[in-house]
């Protein structure tokens, strides 16, 4: 089977002001379909870039990177992917319908499409009857679940999410981390994840990409032994302890080597 | 709904009609300094009423042979109105709220002339302030569509091309240094000698001052949402005029109307500075100008009043319809 994400020998650099910041370098790694696989990594690691990269957002300066079997760019073009971006960023003038039939208008659908999409995406994250109302009546877990239906919502095989999660509390993190597996299961897309949260990686992922900084570099890939199916008291269990250690040794020897 | 707050927004059980009770207690308490501070700039203007017009009030006195101080009036030529009210306080007060034609007329007097100029007259007759405020403001309107058309075209030229962002801005700036009262005969004496006169002359000065606030205020706008949104559309694969449409106007919005309330003001006073050099014989800038020939000095402040009120009124037009508009968009 042909992955979805390849990327081969990837290397990022940006000039800035302050000199020439090496953003990625040799990064390696393939991706098949229907994995949820998560980045995690210090601050500087490179992991939103890699997201970016593969969302053509950003241009590699070296090595190769396809998408879907296309360039990153045209995959982009051909709406192979949505992206979850840290914050909801819905728009406030429209309703949370309204923010979900956005892409679609875009894209273009019919009438009767659009409407019928937008019912399925609310329904799939959990805020069936939100549809009228406006994103500064939801708390912020409620808006990044529909910025997630948004994404959603013209059904791409490929979810880019960038520490969705990260400005949201334990508690309901806890339960959009569930909600989110739930989903996973349901739809079966390939899942792109990026994480400040060693818990939050090992839980969700599949497949676990640690990162270290200057020059931002894979030091680690950790296929995860646990079952698909994970209650959230998984945590506890012996296999979740040692995953997670495994994590942390990588973050650590990644930043003594930096 | 303060129960649900683990899910409930900050506010989100304040429903609209609870918001328009908290603006309503808002407004009981701020009627009362608002009124204090209009109170006292009536009590200034009165008291500014005395030593200003001290001198005909004076010159009045001593013709119906009362004393006054000091008696020649030669003496009196060369003194301030101030030194006159204070030698002679009682004929100051006395006679500083009646005159004809008052240096500076009070508050009641101006008050009466605006009353007479629009309950008093015909809409129909050339001393009603309607008729004279319409004339004007038909200008302005007109001036404003224009300008307010050309910034927002300007604006999303800007946003959209260096090139006019570089060549077309440092001109917009450049414009509205060159003083109105300068360049408002040269447009009104070029557009005569193509045959263009009337109401047109006027809103082109009208639309010279108010396209540019609505530029400066869209093109902020315009460039408002962050990378964020732009990445987000990219990912949609939108094209330009997608981004331009469904993020940049809608951000915009609120600049809009704050540019929008500058610019109709702007207008106002191009339209009255385009009436000032032709000699027009309609419209404020002309009630304005026969005021100061026959040193009517109450036709010039109530002329004056009238603009204002026009002002306030097209800007509380505008603050209405950008409640109404926002508030259907939801942005509250």
């Amino acid at each position: 089977m042909t992955p979805v994400v390849s990327a081969h020998a990837l290397d990022l650099t940006f000039q800035t002001t302050d000199g020439a910041v090496h953003a990625l370098k040799d990064v390696s790694l393939d991706i098949g379909a229907g994995e949820f696989v998560s980045f995690i990594g210090p601050s500087g690691c490179g992991k939103t870039t890699f997201l970016r990269c593969v969302a053509g957002l950003e241009t590699p300066t070296g090595g190769t990177l396809a998408v879907n079997g296309m360039s990153a760019d045209a995959a982009r073009r051909a709406r192979a992917y949505g992206y979850v971006f840290q914050a909801a960023g819905l728009y406030p003038w429209r309703t949370i319908g309204g923010n979900i039939r956005l892409p679609l208008e875009i894209m273009g659908f019919s009438e009767d499409e659009k409407a019928r999409r937008v019912r399925e995406t609310l329904e799939l994250v959990d805020l069936a009857g939100f549809e009228k109302k406006y994103p500064w009546q939801l708390s912020g877990g409620m808006q990044q679940r529909a910025s997630i239906a948004r994404a959603l919502s013209f059904d791409a095989g490929i979810l880019l999410m960038d520490e969705p999660f990260g400005a949201l509390d334990e508690i309901v993190r806890d339960r959009l981390n569930e909600e989110l597996l739930a989903l996973w299961a349901r739809t079966g897309k390939t899942m792109l994840f990026v994480t400040h949260s060693i818990p939050e990686a090992v839980y969700l992922s599949t497949k676990i990409v640690v990162m270290s900084p200057r020059p931002g570099r894979i030091s680690d890939v950790i296929e995860s032994p646990l079952p698909k199916e994970r209650p959230l008291d998984i945590r506890d269990s012996r296999e979740f302890i040692e995953i997670a250690h495994r994590v942390r040794e990588g973050l650590r020897a990644g930043m003594e080597a930096a | 709904m303060t129960r649900a707050a683990p899910i409930a927004a900050q506010g989100a059980g304040v429903g609209r009609s609870g918001r328009v009770a908290l603006r309503a207690k808002g407004m009981a308490h701020t009627l009362l300094p608002v009124m204090t501070v209009l109170a006292a700039i009536l009590a200034l203007w009165y008291l500014a009423c005395i030593p200003m017009n001290a001198g005909q009030s004076v010159l009045t006195a001593a013709r119906a042979d009362v004393a006054v101080s000091p008696e020649s009036a030669s003496d009196r030529r060369g003194m301030s109105g101030l030194a006159l009210a204070l030698r002679n306080p009682g004929v100051a007060v006395a006679g500083a709220y009646g005159q004809d034609r008052a240096r500076l007329p009070a508050p009641h007097q101006v008050a009466a002339e605006l009353w007479a100029g629009t309950v008093g007259e015909p809409v129909s007759s050339n001393r009603s302030l309607i008729w004279h405020g319409w004339v004007t403001m038909s200008a302005t309107l007109l001036g404003f569509v224009f300008g307010t058309a050309l910034g927002v075209l300007l604006a999303i030229g800007i946003v959209h091309s260096r090139v006019m962002d570089m060549s077309v801005m440092p001109w917009a700036i450049v414009s509205q240094t060159v003083p109105i009262i300068a360049i408002a005969p040269m447009i009104i004496v070029v557009l005569y000698s193509v045959g263009i006169q009337g109401i047109v002359p006027k809103a082109v000065i009208s639309a010279y001052l108010s396209f540019f606030p609505v530029v400066v205020g869209m093109v902020t706008g315009l460039r408002s949402p962050g990378s964020m949104q732009l990445d987000l559309l990219a990912t949609y694969g939108a094209s330009r005029l997608q981004v331009l449409t469904k993020l940049r106007l809608p951000a915009s919005m609120p600049y809009l109307f704050a540019s929008l309330k500058i610019g109709i003001a702007a207008s106002l006073i191009g339209a009255i500075v385009g009436e000032l050099p032709t000699g027009a014989s309609a419209g404020l800038g002309a009630r304005l100008l026969a005021g100061s020939y026959y040193g009517q000095t109450e036709q010039i402040w109530a002329a004056l009043f009238a603009a204002a009120i026009l002002a306030a009124l097209s800007v509380g037009l505008l603050g209405a319809l950008e409640r109404a508009l926002l508030g259907r968009m939801g942005m509250r």
